[in-house]
């Protein structure tokens, strides 16, 4: 955010309201030049509604959008230099795939010649050109949307929209969309905002993420940041696979957080601003992160039994019941069965967890 | 894998061959008793000589045909020369119909627009409101339509009272009259047709048009026309076509001078003034007409509906 050039996209204090209904709550952020941005979140959080309002479908009820330091809130959306791809692509059926392609250049005020000379080479490089003269219904799903992409590429807009453009997709062509989509970003340097309420195709494509549930703003930062320092419940829940653990704060000390469970087992982790000590609060640990041992003869530790093993290909999740009344899922990788211990189900264990690996919500 | 995707499967390669076509005799009967035996006793009739009292004389005569086309002067003795009077009421009729389908699709558009953008649970009521009209008799309609348009009418006291006019707008016995008339009778025909097709529509590709720099106007022609082309062309026909052959509106809204088709046929087969086989010639000379334009508008919707997959 402190680039000299303004931000591609800059969001600030937008709110929606459909009647009554608050669509969108005090939402900013600023998205820079050339960034895979990403807004992830469940349907009905607001993510279209904010794309949309972008694109200029939607007008902004308070607050405003800046484009490259401009504001253009209140432009229509044939007078935005930015093109999205429609989540059911939105294809002219009575226009060939070159004319659809070349659809903008021409409303751009190119002649109908330079449009399908540009959308020709737009085609190449989403390697269709063998299908330029055909109707759009003619073609598959995937490369419909390859059509579509193009057609939003040509104008060469300052800014990409994209909503949930591999949601029809099935999971292999979805996965090489992925990589495609994040290649072609590159190549272009276009600023992509990309709309998904897949997580897993958040964290693979982008540079950073939003998450968003109802109309707010959760969590604003890397993939990393986002699956690793989870900054509340709905964060730490909807991203990836987690083991939410209530517990009170007992005391803070050197940046350290103590807190115990129900059944007075306690637990350190690293204390979170906003969490003071007798707060009622969550933690979260990644099933990854946790291990077994075997129960000491003192009864130290989280101790339960193994209820069942499930094997999931990479990994093989076991569901462990809690002394305390908790039950966690803990993840072994199958590549490292040597170093973890699996327990057969019925056996009493401890479970344990990596330095680090517990991490206190707010709520 | 592309080419599959739009084809569906082999209509006629299944086993239920013999079956359908005992199953279609119903609808091919229904065909052949109310279309095709009713023209085919039009055409007999249209080659008949006729009879002066009506009716006709079973005796094969193209003189019905040579009085549409021919002049031999008032004793039939005349060198014969092109008889413009019919081809010039049809030529009229032609015209008439065509300002009215195209008033109807002026009014009709918007308004099939405006109900198929309504919320889903108020459409029908529009398209209810639509047609309630159209449960009152043709025939009362015109003569109330005459009532309101006629020069001392609610329609003139209205442009008068306002102040756009200052006198009274002469309508009836007018080709406006006639127009005005065959557009109220059949604008229903355009707004169904449209709506459906509207309805279907989707509107994404209008903000899809609208994201890719297309104004309005653009976004009209370009993308929301040609999708909806079948339903425009099913809507023209369907309006063109009956005020072609109507007689009501042009009687009692175009007075004398501006008799169409309609009264024409309608005449000749009315008490003695008749003439069974002329009336018959001049319908079958309209139908041939109407069938080439149907051929071509078919040929138009054919092509758009291959366009739209």
């Amino acid at each position: 955010m402190s680039s000299e050039r303004p931000a591609a996209i800059d969001v600030r204090d937008a709110v929606k309201r459909y009647g009554d209904f608050t669509a969108l709550k005090t939402i900013s952020l600023s998205i820079q030049d050339n960034e895979f941005f990403t807004l992830l979140g469940p349907s009905g959080c607001g993510k279209t509604t904010l794309l949309r309002m972008i694109a200029g479908f939607e007008d902004v009820t308070e607050g405003a959008i800046y484009l490259h330091g401009k504001e253009i809130a209140k432009l229509p959306p044939n007078k935005r230099p930015v093109n999205t791809v429609f989540q059911n692509y939105a294809l002219f059926p009575h226009l060939s795939v070159l004319d659809n392609v070349g659809f903008g250049l021409e409303m751009l005020g190119r002649s109908r010649t330079q449009a399908r000379a540009r959308a020709g080479e737009m085609l190449e490089l989403v390697q269709l050109s063998q299908f330029a003269h055909r109707k759009p219904a003619q073609l598959s799903g995937g490369q419909q949307q390859r059509v579509a992409l193009a057609r939003a590429l040509a104008p060469q807009p300052k800014v990409l929209l994209l909503d949930e453009p591999l949601s029809a997709l099935d999971l292999k062509l979805r996965k090489a969309m992925q990589i495609e989509l994040k290649h072609l970003q590159r190549e272009t340097g276009i600023t992509f905002i990309f709309v998904t309420h897949d997580q897993e195709e958040a964290l693979t494509m982008s540079d950073r993420i939003a998450v968003m549930s109802s109309g707010e703003l959760q969590q604003l930062g890397n993939a990393r940041d986002i699956y690793e320092h989870p900054r509340n419940m709905f964060v730490a829940d909807f991203i990836g696979e987690t083991n939410l653990l209530a517990v009170t704060v007992d005391r803070i000390e050197a940046g350290r957080a103590q807190c115990h469970l129900g059944g007075g087992q306690s637990l350190g982790c690293d204390a979170v601003e906003g969490v003071g000590a007798g707060a009622k609060v969550h933690l979260s640990i990644r099933p990854e992160r946790l291990f077994l041992t075997d129960t000491t003869p003192e009864g130290e530790g989280l101790t339960g039994r193994v209820v069942e093993n499930i094997y999931i290909g990479t990994d093989i999740a076991s569901l462990v019941d809690l002394d305390v009344g908790f039950r966690v899922t803990i993840r072994t990788s199958n590549s490292e069965r040597g170093a973890k211990r699996l327990f057969e189900p019925g056996a009493q264990v401890v479970v344990n967890m990596e330095q680090g690996a517990a991490r206190l919500l707010v709520d | 894998m592309a080419g599959g995707a739009a084809s569906g499967g082999d209509a006629t390669s299944d086993a239920y061959a013999p079956a359908r076509g005992w199953l279609l005799l119903p609808a091919w009967l229904v065909l052949g008793l109310v279309v095709l035996v009713p023209v085919f006793l039009m055409l007999v009739y249209s080659f008949l000589t006729k009879e002066f009292r009506g009716g006709v004389i079973w005796e094969f005569s193209l003189a019905a045909y040579d009085q549409f086309f021919i002049d031999r002067g008032l004793f039939g003795d005349d060198p014969p020369r092109i008889e413009w009077a019919y081809i010039q009421i049809f030529w009229r009729s032609i015209w008439q119909a065509g300002v009215a389908t195209l008033l109807c699709l002026i009014i009709g558009f918007p308004t099939a627009y405006f109900i198929a953008t309504r919320p889903a649970q108020q459409r029908n009521i529009w398209v209810f409101l639509i047609t309630i009209p159209y449960w009152v008799n043709l025939l009362i309609r015109t003569v109330s339509m005459r009532f309101i348009l006629r020069d001392q009418g609610p329609l003139n006291d209205f442009l008068q009272w306002v102040g756009v006019i200052g006198e009274p707008l002469t309508i009836i016995n007018t080709n406006l009259g006639v127009q005005i008339g065959l557009f109220y009778s059949y604008l229903p025909f355009m707004v169904l047709p449209l709506y459906a097709a509207i309805e279907r529509y989707n509107f994404a590709l209008s903000e899809a048009a609208a994201d890719l720099y297309a104004p309005r106007h653009k976004i009209l022609t370009r993308v929301v026309l040609p999708a909806v082309k079948p339903g425009l062309i099913a809507g023209c026909i369907l309006v063109f076509v009956p005020s072609l052959g109507s007689f009501l509106a042009p009687d009692l809204l175009g007075g004398a001078r501006n008799f169409m088709i309609g009264s024409l046929i309608d005449e000749q087969f009315k008490g003695s003034a008749g003439n069974w086989p002329f009336g018959a010639a001049a319908s079958m000379i309209l139908l041939t007409l109407v069938l080439l334009v149907l051929m071509v508008l078919a040929r138009q919707q054919a092509r758009a509906a291959r366009g739209a997959g």
